[in-house]
């Protein structure tokens, strides 16, 4: 694909597109990505990634990530910092999938441990964390109960068994956001949300049974300290979202927002899915304050499912999920806009920063890491496709550049529709299968979708994080079984 | 017949992009629902026409009229995990836009019954347009999977 020829090139990692590219840019485009990463970028993240660069109030630069590629509005892998006093807020700069993450899970069990019961635990996990169309999640919940749950974030499904308390320590925000306020959210988004608690989802949503074999762990000690200690030791990652609930909250805010916009605001965008409102205007407000609420009903969400995962090794080994060393590594979220203090420009300012598809990497000693991170820097999980493998990396004190972001996975390279013509599911199972990976679906076209080579190479995308000093490899995860969404 | 609607492979990398096409907005529009279906259910035929729902919508403009309808069908498909296609369905103009009503049939969601594929979990307004040509009328929708 044709790299705009007005890129200048800053490092071998780091590109940038200049205002003079387009008309309306504020900032200049920032693009982290080795040479190739950048040769094979998708024309919309040029053309994406500048639009970006125009809204009103940006900061610094509009950055995309070393795994961007196209997406609605903003690239995925969208970076954008806003002056939060003139700036604005845009759904399409979060995303769709409200604080779509990862989370870490921990064993203390070892490859050769977990292999003869590989298949019983892919199995029973696939029938306690509900995959796929229409299914409803495993916790009751009323309406108003929900209403709770998404105004106290992954506490809520503490406070009710579903985990323990130090997990809440290890994911992101502490997983709430406070300022969450339901009554912001429309009956509707209530309506696809209050049964989906506790379910996986469908597309590149999956849960994955993998294993720290001992030549992938390129930093001893910092692996020490996010709990990787034994040989080939196996973990728990997963990845999911806000579900329609979150879906819901984007949909009504970006309807509210296109009309607002131009009538009100006068603001001109060049493209609908960057629909948009000052930050600090009651429609800015309002979708701030029920995004809060996504964010903590996708917190929730993970929260359940790592209880049912820790229910599930726990019935299989029979052992309690303690005595398995079943600790949450960390959770981290990728789709989200927050308020942020950072040094920008020599000062300390607070920044409203969009990350789509992109993951927060604070670096040591900075607030808001838990004690047990305060010399590593912060846990991040990047998911990797079902097939390659996924990585654990730790965040820098170079990362300021992007305002302490990093990649988020290794995006895609293939349309779902090309993935499905080249690849058939039940042959997929098979052939991983003879890899030693085990794979559990809910529905074979979906499975043909996530094939490996409809995803870009994820140690590409890794170095190029290292490289541009975004985050550092800690250690190189496999898969051995999954459950795919 | 051929199904008037077919998907698209180099719109939406990460996710179901499809075209659909009638002889007037309201053809568009019933083929766009089943293109919509079909991104969930292998064989939208296995959806039987169990219960109904009745739609009045109103939006600025036709696009973001087909934007509306799309939508419900999601919401349903979440709140009551409803399938749903649209049997009888009627465009107007009104002096700010469009408005649209529509009665809606279809069953609660059976595995066992409906091969399921991908969920759709959002309508985007990425490239949405619903257009006259000079055959009829034609639209292009992507949707977040």
């Amino acid at each position: 694909m044709p790299v705009p020829t007005d890129v200048v090139r800053i490092s071998d990692t780091v590109w940038e597109i200049p205002v003079s590219h387009k008309p309306g840019m504020l900032v200049p485009a920032r693009i982290f990505a080795t040479e190739k990463l950048l040769s094979d970028f998708d024309d919309g993240v040029f053309e994406q990634i500048t639009n970006v660069a125009t809204l009103p109030g940006i900061v610094g630069h509009a950055c995309c990530m070393p795994d961007g590629h196209w997406g609605y509005g903003f690239p995925i892998g969208g970076l954008a910092a806003m002056d939060p006093d003139r700036g604005v807020i845009s759904p399409g700069g979060i995303g769709f999938d409200i604080n779509c993450g990862m989370r870490l899970c921990l064993t203390n069990l070892g490859y050769e441990e977990v292999k003869p019961r590989l298949r019983s635990l892919v199995d029973r996990i696939a029938g306690r964390v509900p995959a796929g169309v229409g299914v409803e999640g495993t916790v009751r919940a009323s309406r108003d109960d929900f209403r709770e749950a998404v105004e106290q974030g992954a506490r809520w499904a503490v406070k009710r068994g579903y985990g323990w308390k130090e997990d809440l320590e290890r994911t992101e925000e502490e997983g709430c956001l406070p300022g969450a306020d339901a009554s912001r959210v429309s009956e509707k988004a209530i309506d696809r949300g209050y049964r989906q608690i506790g379910t996986l989802g469908s597309g590149n949503h999956y849960l994955e049974i993998q294993v720290a074999k001992v030549e992938n762990v390129f930093d001893r000690e910092t692996a020490g300290a996010f709990g990787i200690v034994l040989p080939d030791q196996v973990v728990v990652m997963f990845h999911c979202g806000s579900r329609g609930f979150g879906h819901q909250v984007a949909t009504d805010h970006l309807r509210v927002f296109l009309a607002a916009m131009r009538a009100k605001y006068r603001i001109h965008v060049p493209d609908r899915e960057l629909a948009c409102a000052p930050f600090l205007s009651p429609e800015g407000q309002d979708y701030f304050a029920a995004m809060k609420c996504a964010v903590n009903m996708s917190f929730v969400n993970r929260q359940v499912i790592l209880h049912r995962i820790r229910e599930v090794f726990s019935e299989i080994f029979g052992k309690d999920p303690k005595d398995l060393g079943m600790r949450q590594v960390y959770d981290v979220a990728h789709n989200t806009a927050k308020i942020e203090r950072h040094v920008f420009e020599g000062k300390p300012r607070e920044l409203l920063v969009h990350r789509k598809g992109a993951t927060r990497a604070f670096g040591p000693g900075m607030p808001g890491l838990p004690e047990v991170y305060r010399k590593t820097g912060q846990p991040v999980i990047l998911g990797g496709s079902m097939e390659t493998g996924s990585y654990l990396l730790a965040g820098v004190d170079t990362g300021d550049r992007t305002f302490f972001t990093t990649a988020h996975g290794s995006g895609r390279a293939m349309s779902r529709t090309a993935a499905r013509k080249r690849y058939r599911g039940r042959q997929l199972q098979e052939q991983m299968e003879e890899r030693g990976i085990y794979v559990r679906t809910a529905s074979w076209s979906g499975l043909a979708e996530e094939a490996g080579p409809a995803y870009k190479n994820i140690d590409d995308v890794v170095e190029a994080t290292e490289r541009a000093g975004l985050s550092r490899r800690v250690v190189r995860l496999l898969p051995m079984g999954n459950v795919k969404g | 017949m051929t199904s008037p609607y077919r998907y698209l492979e180099e719109i939406a990398t990460a996710d179901v992009a499809f075209e659909a096409w009638g002889a007037t907005p309201e053809d568009t529009f019933l083929a766009a629902v089943d293109a919509t279906l079909n991104t969930m259910v292998e064989d939208i035929g296995t959806v039987a026409p169990l219960e109904r729902r009745v739609f009045s919508l109103a939006a600025d403009s036709l696009d973001l009229l087909l934007f509306e309808l799309l939508q419900e069908l999601v919401y349903h498909k979440d709140a009551e995990r409803l399938l749903l296609r649209i049997r009888d369905l009627r465009i107007e103009e009104t002096g700010s836009g469009y408005c649209l009503h529509a009665e809606a049939i279809g069953e609660t969601i059976d595995p066992g019954r409906h091969p399921l594929l991908a969920d759709v979990k959002a309508v985007t307004l990425h490239r949405l347009v619903v257009e006259r040509t000079p055959d009829g009328w034609h639209t292009i929708v992507v949707l977040d999977v």
